[in-house]
């Protein structure tokens, strides 16, 4: 594509490397010939950089689709999810998703971003609700107040939650700071 | 996220009042100088060949990039003193500053040079600043900006060797110009105050005068207010067979790097010759009206920028 076709959110292929575009700024002299400075963002590592192209050059543009996927179980070191529409499944390493992966229950709705069959970032849910599964008695590390206590979540993930917190509570958690918002329901 | 379009006009505007506030100051600014408003076509059969001026097509015809070659007919004709108001389309150039229709102030005055005409420009933004109650003085993003007379003045040559380090005039790298003046020159400019860029190398008339000597030096002059590329004189060209030449350059760059076809636009041409010495401007009227709303943004001045028209 002409990079005068460029905007914020094209995916652009540099060298076989996915980015995404997270601005552009369009400079030109009256008489002179027109700039781009663009930012860009590298879709497999997350890393900026900017790059300057002129009127006139030629970018590749590459199609990066999302898709709704099901979180369905692990296999090795891998994570299976199945697209929600083409039930087709994907095998997604633990790399890739980092520390999103203690909050994978069965069942789980992710955001998949796929390009040319490649998945390149796996979005959770900002909030997960999971059930307690097995609570510590006392606290005993001194960053842990008095009033929390470390418990474990059926994912396996472990953190900190008031002290009321019962097993077999389900709590609502914040996957991006991996903290505790509040207890949704209590085990009768 | 795109933003309600009724919130935004309501947003925009105090600043589309003033907008229409600095169109009437301009109209009588030239009036009381003698000036006559002139209409020229905006579909036009020809555009000057430009190789960084990209015209839309309109049914074989191209939407005008710009009044010059028309307004200069009617210079051509016995019209001493002329300005318009009118849109210029230019493809692809979208951005922060740039909307690919937008709005030009022309004008021209018989006997003058390019320096007779910034001392024009200074005289109409003295007074827009008066009629808007700014004194001399105004605060664009945040730079108190002093706008009196006379505007300092700095040769293309001193500002390159001041601001990048290399001397246009001993060695023209046209692509490394563009890219300096971009990046150092213009942000090495004085914030405070305006200024006028002067005496550009031979190969970047376009269409202004040559004043011989060493080094030979094109009569072209740009404004610059708060970093904002605002307007572009000329002593203007009147040797056709000169202006011919420069023409058929941009049409041989424009066929070698495989862009577009162009012309020679043959009815200026020919009423060249008959251009009587001339000075003459263009400026951009939504950069001004920018300036005195200090809108960072082009949007922040047009009602329906392209985006979103």
């Amino acid at each position: 594509m002409d990079i005068a076709e460029v905007t914020r959110n094209t995916k652009l292929s540099i060298n076989g490397v996915p980015f995404a575009v997270e601005d552009v700024k369009f400079v030109k002299p009256g008489k002179g010939r027109g700039m781009y400075y663009l930012k860009l963002r590298n879709l497999f590592d997350g890393g900026t950089r900017d790059q300057t192209y002129h009127s006139g050059d030629k970018v590749e543009e590459v199609s990066v689709t999302s898709h709704d996927m099901q979180y369905l179980y692990k296999e090795g070191d891998n994570y299976v999810f199945m697209d929600n529409e083409t039930f087709e499944q994907h095998h997604v390493p633990k790399e890739l998703l980092g520390t999103k992966s203690q909050f994978l229950k069965e069942g789980l709705v992710a955001n998949v971003s796929v390009m040319e069959g490649k998945i390149l970032e796996v979005i959770i849910p900002k909030f997960v609700e999971l059930t307690v599964v097995m609570g510590a008695a006392s606290t005993k590390t001194d960053t842990i107040t008095a009033q929390s206590k470390m418990v474990e979540l059926e994912t396996g993930v472990t953190l900190a939650v008031p002290a009321f917190v019962k097993e077999g509570d389900i709590v609502k958690v914040d996957t991006r700071s991996s903290t505790y918002v509040e207890r949704v329901s209590t085990k009768k | 996220m795109a933003e309600d379009e009724s919130l935004r006009l309501s947003r925009i505007k105090a600043n589309l009042e003033r907008r229409a506030f600095i169109h009437d100051v301009i109209r009588a600014f030239f009036r009381s100088e003698g000036f006559l408003e002139v209409e020229t076509p905006l579909q036009v059969p020809t555009v000057a060949p430009e190789k960084y001026i990209i015209p839309f097509t309109v049914d074989g015809w191209f939407l005008s990039t710009s009044p010059e070659l028309h307004m200069k007919r009617l210079l051509a004709a016995g019209y001493s003193k002329i300005f318009q108001i009118c849109r210029c389309f230019r493809k692809n150039e979208r951005g922060q500053l740039h909307n690919p229709e937008f709005t030009m102030l022309e004008w021209y005055r018989v006997g003058a040079d390019y320096i007779g005409i910034i001392e024009d420009t200074e005289r109409l933004v003295s007074t827009l600043a008066k009629k808007l109650n700014h004194r001399s003085t105004i605060i664009y993003q945040g730079n108190k900006i002093n706008l009196a007379s006379p505007w300092p003045r700095v040769t293309v040559r001193e500002a390159f060797l001041r601001s990048a380090g290399w001397d246009p005039f001993a060695r023209l790298d046209e692509e490394r110009f563009e890219i300096d003046l971009v990046e150092k020159v213009i942000p090495g400019f004085d914030s405070s105050r305006p200024i006028v860029l002067l005496d550009y190398p031979g190969a970047m008339a376009s269409l202004a005068r040559i004043r011989p000597g060493r080094p030979a030096v094109a009569e072209r002059a740009e404004a610059f207010i708060g970093g904002l590329e605002l307007a572009n004189a000329y002593s203007e060209l009147n040797d056709a067979a000169e202006q011919q030449r420069r023409f058929e350059l941009e049409i041989e760059a424009l066929k070698r790097e495989g862009k577009r076809g162009a012309v020679l636009p043959q009815k200026f041409l020919e009423a060249l010759p008959r251009l009587p010495q001339c000075g003459g401007i263009a400026l951009g009227i939504d950069r001004l009206v920018m300036l005195f709303c200090d809108a960072a943004s082009i949007d922040e001045v047009i009602a329906f920028p392209r985006d979103i028209a």
